[in-house]
């Protein structure tokens, strides 16, 4: 096998089409920072004027050229951004980046594998997602502007170019987009998923896998199951968009015109979307629970607290994210009874929600933790994650979502459960893989300096938003000083842009890390943080195939850590039971 | 850490006191949930965040030590799952019981109110002195009937409307100058060809007995009519595809046209039903009015897109989704008057707001709601005009709501 690893490659064959998954993780990685980057500049724009309305600043012109005449943001302009910054946030950074890249480069070298199931598939999940992310940065330039009725484009705003000047071209190009996307995401969730249940090394079962692999492959199906529902979604919205059909259209009458529809039902769109939409928040937040769960059992050398039921809760989560989708709709006039039913159904996953926090915090009980830049972002997880994940109860009970449907609770509750804490997870792996990525190190205090000014930058963001959502503020509104009564929040509102300004400089030290370090970092070992997964035994410089010799073998389950049986705090997998030894 | 703690308290002490008193019945019941329910989440916040702040700092790496191996412990997790779930259970029930509440049937008596959104302002309706809606049908709407409720005379203005659109998309169409010149060849190749008639044409066999005198007089006469209208100066010079797009707009219009003329008054008891309850119908735009204490009925549709009609004073929130009408009941407690007073603040309104992004101004697309005894509130009624009644200022109104809408739908291009 170790000449498998040394015929030589063309630079396209081994930089632009790899079938290589640990090249194209990094490719994922790389098309992913580029997308946050945009992303972030996006939100950071809307903040100023949330912060400080109607007033002029010259970046936004610099930047925004037209959409800012005069410094002053344009409130069609401020809608495209709302809507493109959410997207790319949801889609492209959390779902394409973070399952992309860490399932890729994970999957194989946990499970033991030599590549994934079908390298040219992988392939095309990659080229996919490059051609869908560069059709939606260019959906930014077009005559209209972007798509602009939110991310989740309810028709008939989105479907009547007549509504509003993002619904032209740049609403069409975002369903192309999305197409593309969701082609990518089924090619991948398809691989992961055969790979992990066909390519498990020798001695690799099931309740042997890390949990990383076990949230990665739920994900895929969550993905699998999905997605799909979306795409038809769309493609019924591009029909009624330009081919005269009325799916999710019935007496309109817009621009004068009282248009030739009827029968068709918006709510029916609403109810496709978020058939994908909900499972969707899962396919964003269970890939960095499964990274943070291995991040918190090696930097505490502890084994993860209830093994079992964490992959209990994970199976059981996945499973209910299909049916909770209608509590993103108690106030569209849905049956008051179905809407109860939803209520039960979404309250139920904060019972394995509940199980995995404390066991998160059980796992940390006296141990000897170890505060690397990914334990401490796996650490902000657990806080976000519990913080964010209790309003949700205050938003699934469909009572009190009346009054705080579609305000800036809202914001506050999605952002910190399901942006921070999936923007934690995913950059806790990032420093925690980066030596096996890059075969470098990356800055330990610059990492720190990274860490809490996100944490505190992003709880100064998220936080004081539930006040001001509970006054009573809807959520993408351009300006709220039309409003007396909101008055009194709104002097929250420079605070929020400040720390949004503050957490998007806080990502520079970051940035700068990520990319010195893949030249200039300390040359990593071969398993710097002591881990007892199968990637630590692979070589430092990247071979096809993973390892140079036979594949590796496994005698144990992922969490020995500090086991009283053994000398040091870490067993890898690889080794043999001790006789006598039963197994966790 | 404590810094952060800090800054929630007060955030908490600060803001937490979030809106003024619920000003319906069931927002007192709203509040009371909301509240028990918030000092669930903020006593598990802290405790949570608490016990991760203290383990991360006790629990910090020392060379010497082995942490300890506790890989699980079935009571622990028995624990935490049990508990969590008998607290939910109670939060489910009393969510449900006080949403079943919220979502009953509206009491035999209460007031009915339509609200109806468009891009991008609220207009209501109430019934007038029959105490009946109108019927209403999209295809209606008009300048003087901005709702397209259905009436003899609206159908009739509606027709008129659009045959009025017809004929003038029709003239512009006849003098569209490609159109004439088409139209010139055309009669003067059947003159040439008359002239040329037994030139060449002999396979067309003895069916073909040239052109009557008449014929010939008619089509010189539609020649000379046709270049005198090409001389005119109402003629058009249009591009292949702006033809188009106005004739495809002439045949969207008599589609139109069609709806129109099938549209009847209909009642699923009663077969057809009156043609007039909507002519006593009121409708008021900038500010409606609503008695103390009844219950009323909201009945919500949209024009073009969803919209979300949200009175956060009431606690009250549905979206208006066009094509499927919407309902919302609620109670007012406590009069604008005697929440001027509670608050303090002479010039408090209650609001009703789009809360769903609609386009440009959805963040403007709002209406004033008052609420007074019902003996102010008959009285306000009795002054509004009834609908139709005073054709020519509805037109006035809308003219001006639309110049505003337009006003808010302007806007530098993307």
């Amino acid at each position: 096998m170790a000449g498998h690893a040394h015929h030589e490659e063309s630079f396209v064959s081994k930089y632009i089409f790899s079938q290589d998954h640990k090249m194209i993780s990094k490719q994922f990685l790389m098309t992913a920072v580029f997308m946050g980057i945009i992303a972030v500049m996006l939100s950071v724009f809307f903040r100023l004027q949330l912060g400080w309305p109607g007033e002029s600043f010259a970046i936004l012109e610099t930047f925004l050229g037209k959409w800012a005449p005069g410094g002053v943001l344009d409130r069609n302009a401020y809608l495209a951004l709302v809507t493109i910054h959410g997207t790319i946030m949801v889609f492209f950074v959390l779902t394409g980046g973070l399952s992309g890249t860490f399932s890729n480069l994970l999957i194989p070298l946990q499970i033991g594998a030599r590549d994934m199931a079908s390298g040219f598939l992988n392939m095309l999940s990659y080229w996919f997602f490059a051609v869908s992310s560069v059709i939606m940065i260019f959906s930014l330039f077009v005559e209209g502007g972007a798509a602009s009725g939110g991310w989740t484009v309810y028709p008939p705003l989105s479907a009547l170019p007549q509504a509003m000047p993002g619904s032209g071209l740049g609403m069409t190009l975002w369903l192309i987009s999305m197409t593309l996307f969701v082609v990518s995401s089924l090619l991948g969730g398809l691989n992961y998923i055969v790979t992990v249940i066909n390519l498990r090394t020798k001695g690799m079962s099931m309740t042997r896998l890390p949990l990383t692999i076990w949230a990665f492959m739920v994900t895929a199906i969550l993905g699998v199951l999905s997605f799909p529902v979306l795409v038809s979604a769309v493609v019924l919205l591009l029909m009624d968009r330009s081919m005269g059909t009325a799916f999710y259209l019935s007496d309109i009458f817009i621009g004068g015109e009282a248009l030739d529809v009827t029968g068709g039902s918006p709510i029916l769109y609403q109810h496709l979307f978020w058939f994908l939409g909900h499972p969707e928040v899962y396919i964003v937040l269970l890939p960095a629970l499964g990274i943070s769960s291995e991040i918190i059992a090696t930097n505490s050398r502890k084994p993860i607290f209830g093994y079992k039921a964490m992959v209990g809760s994970i199976l059981g989560i996945g499973f209910l994210s299909f049916i909770v989708w209608g509590h993103h709709m108690f106030v569209t006039g849905m049956n008051p009874f179905l809407g109860s039913v939803f209520v039960f159904t979404t309250l139920l996953i904060a019972i394995p929600s509940a199980v995995k926090a404390f066991n998160y915090i059980t796992t940390l009980w006296q141990g000897n933790l170890r505060f690397t830049p990914a334990m401490l972002f796996s650490i902000g997880l657990v806080s976000t994650f519990v913080t964010g994940g209790l309003t949700g109860i205050i938003l699934a009970d469909s009572a009190l979502d009346v009054n705080v449907h579609d305000t800036y609770f809202v914001v506050a509750h999605f952002h910190i459960v399901m942006g921070m804490s999936a923007i934690f997870g995913m950059l806790a792996g990032v420093y925690h893989w980066f030596p096996k990525m890059f075969g470098r190190m990356m800055n330990t205090k610059l990492g720190y300096v990274h860490f809490w000014t996100t944490l505190v930058a992003g709880y100064g963001v998220f936080f004081p938003m539930h006040f001001v959502g509970l006054a009573g503020a809807p959520r993408r509104y351009y300006d709220y000083s039309n409003f007396e009564y909101l008055d009194f929040v709104m002097d929250l509102q420079p605070i929020i842009s400040t720390f949004a300004i503050i957490g998007a400089v806080g990502q520079l030290p970051f940035l700068w890390n990520f990319f010195y370090s893949i030249f200039r970092g300390q040359v990593a070992t071969e398993n710097p943080w002591k881990g007892n997964t199968l990637e630590w035994t692979t070589p430092v410089e990247h071979i096809h195939g993973n390892w140079p010799g036979a594949l590796p073998e496994v005698h144990r389950w992922a969490y020995d850590y500090s086991n009283p049986d053994f000398e040091e705090d870490f067993v890898p997998q690889t080794v043999p039971l001790k006789a006598g030894e039963t197994e966790h | 850490m404590v810094a952060f703690y800090a800054s929630f308290v007060w955030l908490i002490i600060r803001y937490g006191d979030y809106n003024p008193p619920a000003a319906s019945a069931h927002g007192e019941d709203y509040d009371t949930l909301m509240n028990f329910n918030m000092y669930i989440i903020i006593a598990v916040f802290f405790l949570v965040n608490t016990a991760l702040f203290v383990f991360a700092n006790k629990y910090r790496q020392d060379p010497g030590r082995k942490a300890r191996f506790f890989a699980h412990d079935n009571r622990l997790e028995l624990i935490w799952t049990v508990i969590p779930s008998i607290v939910l259970a109670v939060i489910i029930i009393y969510g449900l019981r006080t949403w079943n509440e919220m979502t009953g049937e509206p009491a035999d008596d209460a007031l009915r109110v339509e609200l109806y959104s468009k891009q991008f302002d609220w207009t209501a309706r109430y019934a007038g002195a029959d105490g009946e809606f109108g019927l209403a049908n999209y295809n209606l709407i008009t300048p003087t009937n901005p709702l397209g409720i259905v009436t003899a005379d609206g159908v009739a203005d509606a027709l008129a409307e659009i045959q009025g659109q017809i004929d003038a998309l029709e003239a512009e169409l006849a003098h569209e100058r490609g159109h004439l010149l088409a139209q010139i060849e055309e009669v003067e190749v059947e003159l040439h060809a008359d002239d040329h008639h037994g030139h060449g044409h002999g396979d067309h066999g003895g069916d073909h007995h040239g052109m009557s005198d008449e014929r010939k007089a008619m089509l010189e006469a539609r020649l000379h009519e046709l270049e005198h209208m090409l001389e005119g100066s109402d003629v058009l010079v249009l591009s292949e595809a702006a033809q188009e797009a106005k004739e495809d707009k002439v045949h969207r219009l008599k589609r139109h046209r069609q709806r129109i003329m099938e549209v009847k008054p209909f009642d699923y008891e009663g077969g057809v039903a009156s043609w007039e309850a909507g002519a006593d119908d009121k409708i008021t735009k900038g500010e409606f009015h609503l008695p103390v204490g009844r219950e009323v009925e909201f009945v919500f549709r949209s024009r073009d897109v969803i919209h979300s009609a949200y009175m956060p004073h009431f606690r009250a929130q549905m979206n208006t989704v066009p094509g499927v009408p919407t309902r919302f009941k609620m109670t007012p407690t406590i009069t604008t008057d005697s929440m001027r007073t509670v608050l303090n603040d002479p010039d408090f309104d209650y609001i009703l707001l789009c809360n769903k992004v609609c386009g440009a101004a959805h963040f403007n697309m709002q209406m004033k709601v008052v609420v007074e005894s019902e003996e102010q509130y008959n009285a306000w009624l009795e002054s509004q005009e009834e609908f139709l009644a005073d054709k020519e200022e509805a037109v006035e109104t809308d003219a001006r709501a639309e110049a505003a809408g337009n006003a808010n739908n302007e806007s530098a291009t993307l």
